[in-house]
């Protein structure tokens, strides 16, 4: 029986206030912001960009073949005086937008990857029972109780949707567009009311299913015959179904949507990628965390080892989408698919293609050795800088379609995450407390106790 | 000058039994020449103290081979020689093109460490086609266990031991090595 540690409960608060005085700064400074900010910001911009063409030299921007600036020196001399002060005013309107679009951003960047990570605790859960896997079953209770966090962050993410329909932000622009034929025949897709409905369908799916499926599993710990394990396993299958379903439909509604324009067929898999390694590095952190607190003694570094084979094959697998999404993209090079890299390329450089260093190749390297993935420092350090490479992958993302090029990464973002961290320990660790470590009742018990990976010396 | 012992075969019918078997002779300090077993059994190059391979090792450097080579062929073919032009991309320098050629790196670095290692370990294992079996049990291909050892004295005792072990049978051959030294 985990006991639900004071310092843990102080760090969690502390963490949730803070978050909110930063996010409530953001909100309060953003709303604020007014049509002098905005000019000020392109200002200095500019400036900075002058001072940057003066130092470097041109081959920054001939490697993607539209070169914005080039277009838009051209398009200023063509036009008269009047028309070029109306233009920058439109600009100056277009960055007001984005300073404003940005707390509201900074929330869904933390929300959605905190949503993602509860989320894909309970579908490798899920993964784990419907394989019939034997290893994992000592993990069962810190799976379940991880992923209650679904239920919160999944109630605050549906708030933000609902929020945003009714026009509080201004994140989603199709929700405002006119005379636009691509958005109008998508509009069975898109509209207002189906969007939020299937956001219900989603949360509360996954929600309910998470219900029955851990009712299940404590019943098992308790019964004499299987039935309540037969039920839970029926119930996993249909989740993981209704997941993989449901997902996609997530990953285009919540995300892919920011940029109506713009599509890519295997967004969902590059999204259920990023979501997996991240919640895998979740799993064996707090893994490593609670043995070290000496509560799973029965955890042994064969079930580390296999975590550690899960962040290496999915880091892997996720650069294998990233890449395959980009290669394409890039040869193909239409200009409805390009802009979406071409903004990032401009934008986003170094954290587009940082995120690839430290989401593939420390991963890669580091975590190969047979090891490597059993040593408890190795992996926390590994774990960390994937933590911070999918958080970087979810806010190029989420923020290029959103806030564009005024985004930094301050206070608003800052609070956001750690409120949204704050919560995840909280909400977990009090379900960690209320139920014994160890699923004992799971049939395959004896085999996830007696885990022994054969080359590996405990 | 000659050297005169017994080579015994000890046969075992499951890899557990096996398994204990090579722990407890080892322990006794009798050395084990070879174990013929039908399939891998996990753990057992442990049990038996071998060294750890260094196949993993040719592995890195025939991959290392195969992206070299990789490189200099999508840059004679597609850059030097002839430089193709495909949907408009910049065709005249490697860095700038190179996002169209990781398949083909990814692909030949896998491809040389694979075949390379798979040649590697037939050589090193001195095996090659139509080569004879060395085994001296055929059924240790089919459901056998034979742990092959050789003995210079105290025959009786070696073949006591071998029978607790749970031996289901115990063959002695006299071997005599000519010449040595």
């Amino acid at each position: 029986m985990y006991q639900f540690s004071g310092r843990i409960k102080i760090v969690a608060i502390a963490l949730i206030i803070l978050g909110i005085i930063g996010m409530a700064y953001g909100f309060i400074s953003g709303k604020s912001k007014t049509i002098e900010d905005a000019q000020e910001q392109i200002e200095h911009r500019e400036a900075k960009e002058a001072h940057q063409l003066e130092n470097a030299s041109f081959s920054k921007h001939t490697i993607i073949g539209t070169n914005i600036k080039q277009q838009d020196v051209h398009k200023e001399e063509t036009k008269g005086h009047q028309e070029e002060a109306h233009a920058d005013e439109r600009h100056a309107e277009h960055v007001l937008h984005q300073l404003h679009n940005r707390p509201w951003a900074a929330l869904f960047v933390a929300m959605f990857f905190l949503f993602m990570i509860s989320l894909g605790i309970l579908v490798f859960y899920a993964m784990q029972i419907g394989a019939s896997a034997g290893w994992s079953i000592v993990l069962f209770r810190v799976m379940e109780a991880f992923s209650a966090n679904i239920v919160p962050i999944g109630i605050l993410l549906f708030l933000f949707l609902l929020a945003s329909a009714f026009d509080l932000n201004h994140l989603y622009v199709w929700m405002h567009a006119e005379n636009d034929p691509i958005l109008e025949g998508k509009s069975f897709w898109l509209n207002i009311p189906a969007w939020l409905i299937r956001a219900a369908i989603y949360i509360g799916g996954y929600i309910l299913l998470r219900y029955i499926i851990r009712k299940k599993s404590l019943k098992q710990d308790e019964a004499k015959d299987y039935t309540a394990h037969k039920k839970g396993f029926t119930y996993t299958i249909i989740f993981i179904a209704f997941f993989m379903l449901t997902e996609s439909g997530l990953a285009w509604d919540w995300v892919m949507s920011l940029d109506p324009h713009w599509f890519s067929s295997l967004f969902a898999w590059y999204i259920f990628a990023s979501t997996m390694v991240s919640a895998i590095t979740v799993l064996a952190l707090l893994t490593m965390y609670l043995k070290r607190k000496g509560y799973l003694e029965f955890v042994n570094s064969s079930h580390l080892h296999d975590l550690g084979k899960y962040m290496f094959g999915f880091s892997i697998f996720w650069a294998y989408l990233w890449f395959a999404q980009y290669m394409l993209i890039w040869y193909a090079n239409m200009p409805e698919e390009t802009v979406y890299f071409a903004q990032r390329y401009e934008q986003y450089n170094y954290l587009f293609f940082g995120m690839v260093l430290l989401n593939l190749f420390f991963p890669l390297i580091i975590l190969m050795d047979i090891d490597a993935k059993k040593n408890y420092w190795i992996v926390t350090i590994i774990g960390l800088i994937l933590l911070v490479g999918h958080y970087v992958d979810f806010f190029v993302m989420i923020m290029p379609a959103t806030v564009g090029e005024s985004w930094t990464f301050g206070i608003p973002e800052l609070g956001a995450l750690l409120f949204f961290i704050g919560l995840f320990l909280f909400v977990g660790f009090r379900a960690l407390s209320r139920q014994p470590l160890l699923a004992k009742g799971n049939p395959y018990m004896k085999e996830s106790l007696d885990y022994h990976y054969y080359t590996l010396e405990h | 000058m000659t050297k005169k012992y017994f080579q015994v075969h000890a046969l075992y019918k499951d890899d557990e039994v096996l398994m204990n078997a090579v722990k407890d002779i080892r322990k006794k300090d009798y050395e084990i020449e070879e174990v013929f077993t039908p399939f891998p059994v996990h753990g057992l190059e442990k049990a038996l103290g071998l060294k750890r391979t260094r196949i993993a090792i040719t592995a890195f450097l025939f991959g290392i081979t195969g992206f070299i080579t990789a490189m200099a062929i999508t840059n004679y073919t597609m850059i030097v020689d002839w430089p193709q032009n495909f949907g408009g991309k910049p065709n005249f320098t490697y860095t700038q093109n190179m996002l169209a050629f990781v398949t083909i790196l990814f692909e030949l670095t896998v491809f040389f460490a694979a075949h390379l290692m798979v040649i590697t370990f037939y050589l090193r294992s001195k095996l090659w086609p139509w080569k004879e079996a060395e085994n001296p049990y055929p059924a240790s291909t089919d459901d056998t266990f034979v742990i092959e050892m050789e003995v210079e004295d105290n025959l009786d005792d070696v073949k006591a031991f071998l029978e607790k072990t749970g031996a289901f049978q115990i063959d002695v051959a006299d071997k005599t090595i000519e010449h040595y030294v």
